[in-house]
């Protein structure tokens, strides 16, 4: 997981026959809107077989519960596409939504503000110790996962002090509506739009998919590793701080216990997505088509009949197995042509 | 050893063999270091009760950081470990009527089907150890909540006896712990498999070519980790007297992965310290308790923590595999 030896599958030498390009450019296809497919398959179903599904209530709801995930899910993707992981993004949602709820009796741009700020230096802290001296991304998150709960928790009276959301202005940003959408729906929409833009059609996001697909390559070619780096958990960070922040706006306080676990979660959204963990290859659309999905399945888990929660994170887990054995099969296909 | 020493005391520390010194010994200076200063200044520390506390409550850590250390010997990692402890108590106490030995016996082999679930897509498939795991770490737990969804107390006075009796003063849960440990270091230092794992972490490739059965060896790896998570999601119910999938083992992973790291096993492979992975448990269970005793907030705790694992991955990180 720190420095992949594995080639990506698409740099492999040209020469090949015209069936083999099509079987890989199949493939390739499947992986990149594996998820996207998957999810049209499963709403096509789901709006056949049970009524309350394909109302538009029930769409809004998905959209707007899958937005938070959404966010930083966004983030989450450079880091794994630049080949590392941030699993402090839970501990900073939390962070995030405690430190906003508190901004907020200062006004709605402090509310926005010092949460940013925080989780953005977080981030950047976690991005130098990474990028600087080689530890495991993985480590150091953790250890973000950590501290920053622990920060939290000092900071809210060891978690006994909820604050609340008092400035109406700043509410309004997670509850306010349009077309019967919340505010955080369409920021969600914005930032993935501008996230697309930034890995496709950037210089930074070149560097992340060339340190992802070798960073010692990347090096040799002059990308700037450290810096990309660096700003790759920056942006996982702020991006997990203002989905905190939209959050605590929406229930109007900072509550202490969220986001316990959700690393876990938009790690399983973004691979499900068709980024691959050993970097380099990866999409926004397939991120977000991987988070709506997931809220689909919750969705329909939680309405028919008597099937508990419990049974999501079953299904969750298969499919999370499912995709990996799939992208797993098709890469190796690339690979033996 | 006498040499390191004397160098780490000199005006001029040479950083590589400073870290290479707190690499081997580390862990142990540390927890020295913080027993000393508790006997020293917390009250009543020395009462056995209190050791037995301590304890009872790093088991579960120490059995499950032992299959954790074998894991990350091999490059990998296993984050379904609290799952499957959550399984194993759903399984034994489902399987209570059948009585103690029957239950712990599918209980133990849920664990080991999970850890081949795994291994099996680690070593067969080629899917990286961290999504593998984090799988089944979703989708076990929730099998679990399905199989026991609420809190299940039980009476089975075999089963209590398990989790509560002593021999000669002490918990057997902490001799079964202890026993695990002495078997563990035998299996990682004198056996064949052993140096297997170690060899296969160290280099995969040149242990393929050299004719070594990897693949075999990997998916017994994550077995062995899914057996020992099962066996301590057994005796952490048995402690409890009931069995609660829901939160049992919640976030153990995270805890196994420290106490190896902190006893200096490196994450690139190659190397796996047993002993040292148990102090590394004992430490932080002890840094944790002694922050308690002193008043001081759960939120200070895991600072410490996240600063320790910091350090602790940034003396071992360039000496990896050897």
């Amino acid at each position: 997981m720190t420095d992949s030896k594995v080639f990506p599958a698409h740099k492999v030498p040209a020469v090949r026959a015209a069936g083999a390009a099509r079987r890989e450019h199949v493939g390739r296809l499947l992986q990149q809107h594996g998820a996207l497919i998957v999810l049209v398959a499963v709403v096509i179903v789901g709006s056949f077989a049970f009524d309350f599904f394909a109302t538009a209530g029930n769409a809004a709801s998905v959209v707007v519960s899958s937005s938070f995930l959404a966010v930083i899910a966004l983030g989450m993707t450079f880091v794994i596409i630049s080949g590392g992981i941030d699993l402090s993004v839970g501990s900073l949602f939390a962070l995030g939504g405690v430190l906003a709820a508190y901004g907020s009796q200062a006004g709605v741009v402090v509310a926005l503000l010092l949460p940013l700020t925080v989780c953005g230096t977080v981030g950047l802290v976690q991005g130098l110790i990474i990028a600087r001296t080689g530890m495991a991304p993985f480590i150091v998150t953790l250890a973000g996962l950590l501290g920053v709960r622990g920060l939290m928790l000092a900071i809210s009276d060891e978690g006994a002090t909820t604050y609340l959301v008092k400035d109406t202005a700043f509410a309004r940003l997670g509850q306010g509506e349009l077309f019967g959408l919340t505010y955080p729906v369409y920021i969600a929409a914005v930032l993935a739009l501008l996230c697309m833009l930034l890995l496709q059609r950037t210089g930074f996001g070149q560097n992340v998919f060339a340190i992802g697909g070798s960073e010692h390559a990347a090096s040799l070619m002059g990308v700037p590793v450290v810096r990309t780096k660096v700003l790759v958990y920056l942006m996982s960070g702020l991006l997990a701080g203002l989905a905190g922040a939209l959050n605590a706006a929406r229930l109007s306080s900072g509550v202490t216990i969220l986001g316990i676990g959700l690393e876990l979660d938009v790690i399983a959204a973004v691979v499900i997505g068709g980024t691959l963990l050993t970097g380099g290859a990866g999409s926004v659309t397939g991120t977000v088509s991987g988070v709506l999905l997931l809220g689909v399945i919750q969705s329909l888990i939680n309405q028919v009949g008597d099937l508990t929660s419990s049974f999501q994170q079953v299904v969750s887990g298969g499919f999370l197995a499912l995709v990996v054995i799939a992208q797993r099969l098709l890469s190796k296909a690339q690979r033996i042509t | 050893m006498t040499d390191t020493t004397t160098t780490a005391a000199l005006p001029r520390v040479d950083r590589a063999r400073l870290f290479t010194w707190l690499q081997e010994y580390g862990v142990y200076a540390a927890v020295l270091t913080l027993l000393l200063l508790n006997v020293l200044f917390t009250p009543r520390f020395l009462e056995v009760a209190n050791f037995r506390t301590q304890l009872l409550q790093v088991t579960p850590i120490v059995i499950v950081s032992l299959g954790m250390a074998l894991v990350i010997g091999t490059q990998g990692i296993d984050l379904s470990v609290g799952s499957v402890m959550a399984l194993s108590a759903a399984m034994v106490v489902l399987y209570l009527g059948y009585g103690v030995l029957p239950a712990l016996l599918v209980a133990l082999v849920a664990g080991a089907a999970v850890g081949a679930a795994g291994g099996s897509l680690v070593a067969y498939v080629g899917v990286q150890p961290i999504v593998a795991t984090l799988a089944l770490l979703v989708g076990v737990r929730g099998l679990a909540n399905v199989l026991v969804p609420q809190l299940m107390e039980f009476r089975n006075p075999d089963l209590i006896a398990l989790g509560s009796s002593s021999l000669a003063g002490v918990p057997i849960i902490v001799i079964i712990a202890a026993a695990l440990t002495l078997v563990m270091a035998f299996l990682v230092r004198r056996t064949t498999f052993g140096r297997q794992v170690v060899a296969i972490g160290g280099n995969r490739t040149a242990s393929e070519l050299s004719g070594l059965p990897v693949k075999r060896v990997l998916l017994t790896v994550y077995m062995i980790s899914g057996v020992l998570a099962a066996l301590a999601g057994v005796l952490a119910t048995a402690r409890l007297q009931a069995s609660d999938p829901t939160s049992l083992g919640l976030f153990i992973e995270l805890s196994a992965i420290t106490a190896v790291v902190v006893g200096g096993t490196p994450l690139a492979g190659g190397r796996i310290r047993v002993l040292s992975t148990v102090m590394g448990a004992l430490l932080m269970q002890l840094l944790s308790a002694t922050l308690i005793k002193h008043n001081l907030p759960q939120s200070w705790t895991q600072m410490v923590q996240a600063v320790i694992i910091l350090a602790a991955v940034y003396v071992t990180r360039e000496r990896g595999a050897r």
